[in-house]
């Protein structure tokens, strides 16, 4: 009896629009955000995370008024992350309805704008998104020397930034949470980086969400269990049907983790 | 049409409230609003709260909204407060290097610190406590009806409430060891967690607190 631990849907925004098919029986409008997003909550996810994936900044205006929307009829924490780049853009965010924000790769450019968004808006709506890749060979040691960086433009660019110090330096910065986002694992299926995961949470006093590589429910559980996060995160598990939040949750509950069911 | 006022201080998730205020049911309408005689006139007031209590205070009280709390508050009105509108109704918060509050409550707001454990296996436990979390029903009130006990709601926070003496404790919540989650007192009724994000179990706390008259 206690905190539960989290389930997150992420989804990802191009100029409004829900993408990367997302696919429901019975939907009107897949495509739609607050249809989502109301899918979703209906199931029991616990947050909503969207990621705003449109090119052109042109058009985030429309993410402003997808928030609007979706938090005029979705009562749940929603988390916005994808091109926040200054306090404005926190504000437009938080005012239009968001809970979070994730901030990436602004984050590495400029950490100071970490410490002025937190003291700013209150730790508790800055999550710093890391995105990490391994770039040590454990078969080469006893895994004790593992290591990983962190990388920005979608996993495109390395920085040279140990992930584990980088996650600590955030906090101090007045990181609320963690998005934790494997890069090694992302689109696999097989399941998290769970060393990598359970590095960072051990490292921080703040939760840590597990991102990057679920294919089965199993995987979920591992997260939490193994990897010590407070909260996982998915897309295509239950994006294409082949899970509902719920039966995600009972499958968490089923290895011992505690769930709001 | 009766009026819900939610103040408007500045602080953070007050259109979260407002939306969820208008989303119930009930015959109602729901003002945002820092204007003194706005907030006196209406039948039900909302105090919400996110962020630092230093900011909190500092903004109610430039905008001399404190006062009009106050008054509400000892209006008979039905007066609701959310997280850190719940904590500024205690005497004082340590966030901040120590902050006068509101004192509606005798008691403090302490932190849960950096070394806050599990006391079942002595685990490290993550602060801000994030999350829904069972609350326990410590005593009948109106704006508990129709909803189970030991729901779970939906919690951000860093510090917590520590009222002078469990008269008033309305919920308490498990996170290291038990605090307050909901207080009231006559027509007071403040949480520490956030109904508005707190899906079904959140609404019907709104859903309550719209049709609530202030009497216990």
């Amino acid at each position: 009896m206690g905190l539960a631990k989290r389930i997150i849907p992420c989804l990802d925004v191009d100029n409004g629009r829900v993408v990367k098919g997302v696919q429901f029986v019975d939907i009107r409008d897949a495509g739609d955000p607050v249809e989502v997003a109301k899918r979703y909550d209906e199931q029991g996810a616990d947050e909503i995370t969207f990621l705003d994936i449109t090119a052109s900044s042109d058009d985030r205006e429309t993410m402003v008024h997808v928030v609007e929307e979706v938090a005029g009829q979705v009562f749940i924490p929603l988390t916005v992350g994808g091109g926040i780049r200054s306090v404005e853009d926190i504000r437009r965010m938080l005012n239009a309805g968001a809970d979070k924000v994730g901030i990436n790769t602004a984050a590495v450019f400029n950490p100071e704008f970490v410490r002025e968004a937190a003291n700013r808006f209150g730790s508790q709506c800055i999550v710093v998104a890391i995105d990490a890749k391994c770039v040590s060979d454990a078969s080469q040691g006893s895994g004790e020397n593992k290591r990983w960086e962190i990388f920005t433009h979608g996993g495109r660019k390395s920085t040279g930034i140990d992930a584990i110090e980088w996650a600590k330096k955030m906090v101090d910065y007045g990181a609320g949470e963690i998005l934790l986002t494997s890069m090694d694992r992302d689109g696999t299926k097989i399941g998290f980086d769970l060393e990598l995961t359970r590095a960072v949470s051990d490292a921080v006093s703040v939760p840590v969400i597990a991102s990057g590589g679920v294919g089965e429910l199993k995987h979920l559980a591992e997260g939490v269990t193994e990897g010590r996060a407070d909260a996982v995160l998915a897309a295509s598990i239950f994006h294409f049907g082949e899970h509902s939040i719920e039966e995600a949750k009972r499958a968490m509950a089923a290895a011992g983790v505690e769930v709001r069911l | 049409m009766n009026t819900v006022a939610v103040i408007d201080y500045g602080m953070g998730n007050l259109h979260s409230v407002a939306k969820a205020l208008e989303h119930v049911p009930g015959d109602h309408r729901v003002l945002v609003t820092s204007d003194a005689e706005q907030i006196l006139a209406a039948d039900r007031v909302v105090l919400p709260g996110v962020g630092a209590m230093r900011d909190c205070m500092g903004e109610l009280k430039r905008l001399k909204l404190d006062a009009v709390v106050k008054q509400v508050a000892h209006s008979g009105r039905p007066l609701l407060g959310v997280c850190v509108g719940m904590q500024a109704m205690l005497e004082c918060s340590a966030e901040n290097d120590g902050v006068e509050c509101l004192g509606l409550f005798p008691g403090t707001v302490e932190p849960f610190g950096s070394d806050l454990r599990d006391p079942l296996n002595g685990q490290h436990l993550k602060v801000p406590h994030m999350g829904w979390n069972q609350v326990d029903q410590t005593m009948p009130h109106p704006m508990w009806k129709d909803i189970m006990p030991d729901t779970r709601f939906y919690f951000v926070h860093s510090y917590y409430a520590q009222p002078a003496g469990p008269e008033p404790v309305a919920g308490s919540v498990v996170y290291g060891f038990p605090f307050v989650a909901a207080i009231a007192r006559d027509n007071i009724f403040a949480v520490q967690f956030h109904p508005e994000k707190s899906a079904q179990a959140g609404l019907q706390l709104y859903a309550n607190f719209v049709a609530w008259d202030g009497q216990v």
